[in-house]
């Protein structure tokens, strides 16, 4: 998000009913009469006469395109319903789950999302109430099996990616984690030392808002792990964490690899051997 | 059920009409009628409009509260009956039904009209207790203002029963009947509510629901002038300073209309 | 108010704390004290202590009470049993279930409610001593909840409340002024819009100097701005460098 960008000016903190300046509302502000104000406690930061707010807490507000991690918490007719993590309720269609046809009157719906299963899914839809519906069709979307999984504030997801991934790109590689970030405020991470990687999260959560972030957690790391970080260069790096948000839309595309079956036997998504 | 769209209320507003055709600062038709109920020490049914309340005053011997020992007790509720309109349920006090029975006890309270000492018999021991109880029987709107002048229309016209002593008990009896209650001012209620920036008197069921924000006003005379004695501010908007004063300000007449109805209802 | 005494509480001019009449007691505000709940604060005014905690937004349950193109906010207001001098029965009383209402109220019009269709935000404010103006330090704490919350919001919504001592107009009554007082007039202020979104008044007055009264408060509200203001800036450590 923001760490993407090139800020026009300083980020500094703002609180609720602050004014801003004046020009334009973006996110977390609003305009009025001309002027701008903030929504929120939070960074407020401006864009020529743009300005936007990054609140420094609040739930998760489901939006169309991101990519969150979600657990199954009940099966209905022909659905899984997901906890996404925010007020609204999310739905993964069985046409958005399942590739294939399935003969309903001999399927278990559980055999491709169980109770309990963790995913990485991406947002579809998100109606004017907020009904939100899955899908697991995009290439990022997959089962996460074991591991341990993380709240953090999903206002502060930006701070824990870092700029171009370069935050939980340190996190992974010092701690030789598996690490996935839902744009929700939900972190899954698997590896051996999913604590100290944990620890790591916790703490850019908690100093979101302060400067010497990156430095910081980078000590903590090197103290940590007893070894000092030197970046990879970004072709020997892993996939990485590529961030959904985008623009485009995700393309409906079977997965790589899977050849067509009159019958589904897995779910999308149902990979072994993830490669992060 | 289908019901007036809140937006057609504002639109009409701006054309300097409401729905009823009222003046922004008129109020309905009202009918006080006293004495009605034979069972209660006073009574009174008024009409506002549509919006009907029943309101009946028992007078009963009990004791006072330790720190106010040597005064009577006011105690108010309110009932708003299933059959007053769709929207009303069965079971315990809801919050419009308690606000609406603080907001005229606090009309009579404050406002002082009744002298609670002249309600003493024995300090600490034995006071005259004071119901008032009001039961709402259709909802047009303005409930607070429609009760509080059945409350008080019933205050003034009740009838003391007889006090008599046997001994150390203390008896009241109810079929002789020794004056009416000690009454100082008629304080009475006028609430206002703000339509898309208008100020309208006496809002009905379907200003109600379109309003942002109402203001209630108690009014009470005493020694030749009208005094503020209560204010209660409702719903989910808010108010300028300059939208209350202009409250204010009619509720010093509105009340004083309202007041001189009460007074010939209870042939005071 | 608690009953009349009706003693000269106003000696020479002076109020029994040495208060100016146009000042509040000493306020304080500290936010984020409780870590369950999605936002919480403190706010005193003198010796009067609320705590308020908010959660959501949250699915609604019971189901029917959603709204479907806003959240609903509902409040809360408790007392404890310790916070007065004589122990008060725990559980709801008429008074403040009354008060819950007007506390919902004075806050609404300052939510952007309609940001999140279907669901809740709920609040509490319970009074750990109260010494007047009880509400309106239940309100403050209550906002500053909010805020802590990440709910988004026009602006932050004030409370005080102003009144008669022995025919001296004061702000923020207390202690022996409060039980020897005329009149007593709690307000909140939602200071973007400039509008009133609680106005209670016990006593008697003339119109004209309710109208006094309440531009006292007014500016009662406008103290209690800069200290909620305060409270929430110093939560969080001053950024002022550039961004990484």
């Amino acid at each position: 998000m923001m760490e993407n960008s090139k800020p026009s000016g300083e980020r500094r903190l703002v609180i609720t009913g602050e004014l801003l300046g004046r020009g334009r509302a973006g996110h977390g502000a609003y305009e009025d009469n001309g002027n701008v104000f903030s929504k929120f406690v939070g960074l407020a930061e401006a864009r020529d006469d743009l300005h936007f707010v990054i609140p420094l807490s609040g739930v998760y507000n489901p939006k169309r395109g991101d990519g969150v991690i979600g657990r199954v918490t009940e099966i209905i007719f022909q659905k899984w319903i997901a906890d996404i993590n925010s007020p609204y309720e999310a739905t993964l269609p069985l046409s958005e789950g399942v590739e294939g046809f399935v003969d309903l009157t001999k399927a278990d719906l559980t055999k491709y999302f169980d109770y309990g299963d963790v995913v990485f899914t991406e947002i579809a839809q998100v109606s004017k109430q907020r009904h939100v519906t899955l899908t697991m069709r995009s290439r990022k979307c997959r089962k996460l099996k074991g591991g341990r999984l993380i709240r953090v504030t999903p206002a502060k997801v930006p701070r824990i990616i870092g700029k171009g991934g370069s935050m939980v790109e340190m996190i992974k590689q010092m701690t030789g984690t598996q690490i996935v970030v839902g744009q929700n405020g939900v972190v899954w991470m698997r590896g051996d030392n999913e604590d100290v990687a944990a620890e790591a999260v916790l703490t850019i959560e908690e100093r979101a808002h302060m400067h010497g972030l990156t430095d910081y957690v980078k000590a903590m790391l090197e103290k940590r792990m007893g070894k000092p970080y030197v970046p990879k260069p970004p072709e020997q790096r892993d996939e990485g964490f590529r961030d959904l948000r985008s623009e485009r839309g995700e393309s409906f595309e079977p997965r790589e690899g899977r050849t067509e079956q009159p019958q589904a036997e897995e779910g999308l998504g149902d990979v072994e051997n993830i490669q992060i | 059920m289908i019901e007036m769209d809140p937006m057609l209320i504002t639109e009409i507003a701006m054309r300097g009409k409401r729905i009823d055709n009222r003046a922004f600062e008129t109020y309905r038709d009202v009918q006080i009628e006293t004495g009605i109920i034979g069972s209660a020490e006073g009574s009174a049914h008024v009409k506002l409009g549509e919006t009907e309340v029943i309101a009946g005053i028992k007078i009963e011997i009990g004791t006072p509260y330790p720190d106010t020992a040597d005064e009577g007790v006011l105690t108010c509720s309110a009932e708003l009956l299933p059959l007053a309109s769709p929207e009303f349920e069965k079971g315990p006090p809801g919050e419009e039904s308690i606000e609406l029975a603080r907001v005229v006890d606090r009309a009579i309270r404050e406002s002082k009209c009744l002298d609670m000492k002249k309600m003493c018999i024995k300090a600490e021991e034995v006071v005259w207790m004071i119901y008032v109880d009001m039961d709402v029987l259709n909802d047009d709107g303005n409930l607070i203002d429609c009760a509080c002048l059945a409350a008080v229309a019933a205050l003034a016209s009740a009838k003391m029963p007889k006090l008599n002593k046997d001994g150390d008990k203390y008896e009241a009896d109810y079929d002789v009947h020794e004056g009416g209650l000690p009454m100082n001012g008629i304080p009475i209620s006028t609430t206002f509510a703000k339509i898309d920036g208008i100020i309208v008197a006496d809002p009905n069921v379907v200003e109600i629901k379109a309003m942002g924000a109402r203001l209630t006003v108690g009014t009470i005379d005493k020694a030749g002038e009208i005094k503020l004695c209560s204010m209660q501010k409702g719903g989910e908007r808010g108010l300028k300073i300059e939208e209350v004063d202009k409250i204010i300000d009619l509720a010093v007449v509105k009340g004083e209309e309202l007041r001189k109805k009460v007074r010939i209802a209870a042939g005071k | 108010m608690g009953g009349h005494t009706e003693e000269q509480v106003i000696v020479d001019g002076k109020r029994p704390d040495g208060r100016a009449f146009d000042e509040t007691r000493p306020m304080a505000a500290e936010i984020g004290t409780l870590k369950r709940a999605d936002g919480s604060a403190v706010f005193k005014f003198g010796s009067t202590w609320a705590i308020a905690g908010v959660f959501g937004p949250r699915k609604v349950l019971p189901r029917h009470r959603e709204q479907s193109d806003r959240a609903i906010l509902r409040t809360d207001y408790r007392m404890a049993s310790f916070s007065t001098s004589e122990r008060s029965r725990p559980g709801p009383s008429r008074r403040s279930q009354e008060i819950s209402m007007v506390m919902r109220n004075a806050i609404v019009p300052a939510l952007f409610l309609e940001e999140f269709p279907r669901t809740a935000i709920d609040g509490v404010a319970e009074i750990l001593q109260a010494d007047a103006s009880t509400r309106c330090a239940g309100i403050n704490a209550m906002v500053l909840a909010l805020a802590d919350a990440g709910v988004p919001m026009y602006d932050l919504v004030s409370s005080c409340s102003a009144g008669i001592v022995n025919g001296y107009t004061l702000l923020d009554i207390a202690g022996k002024e409060d039980t020897s007082g005329e009149l007593d007039l709690p307000i909140a202020y939602y200071h973007r819009k400039k509008e009133l979104t609680l106005i209670q008044m016990d006593g008697i007055a003339k119109p004209e100097k309710v109208k006094e009264i309440l531009r006292v408060a007014i500016k009662g509200c406008e103290q209690v701005y800069e200290a909620q203001k305060k409270a929430l800036r110093s939560r969080y450590e001053v950024v002022t460098e550039e961004a990484e």
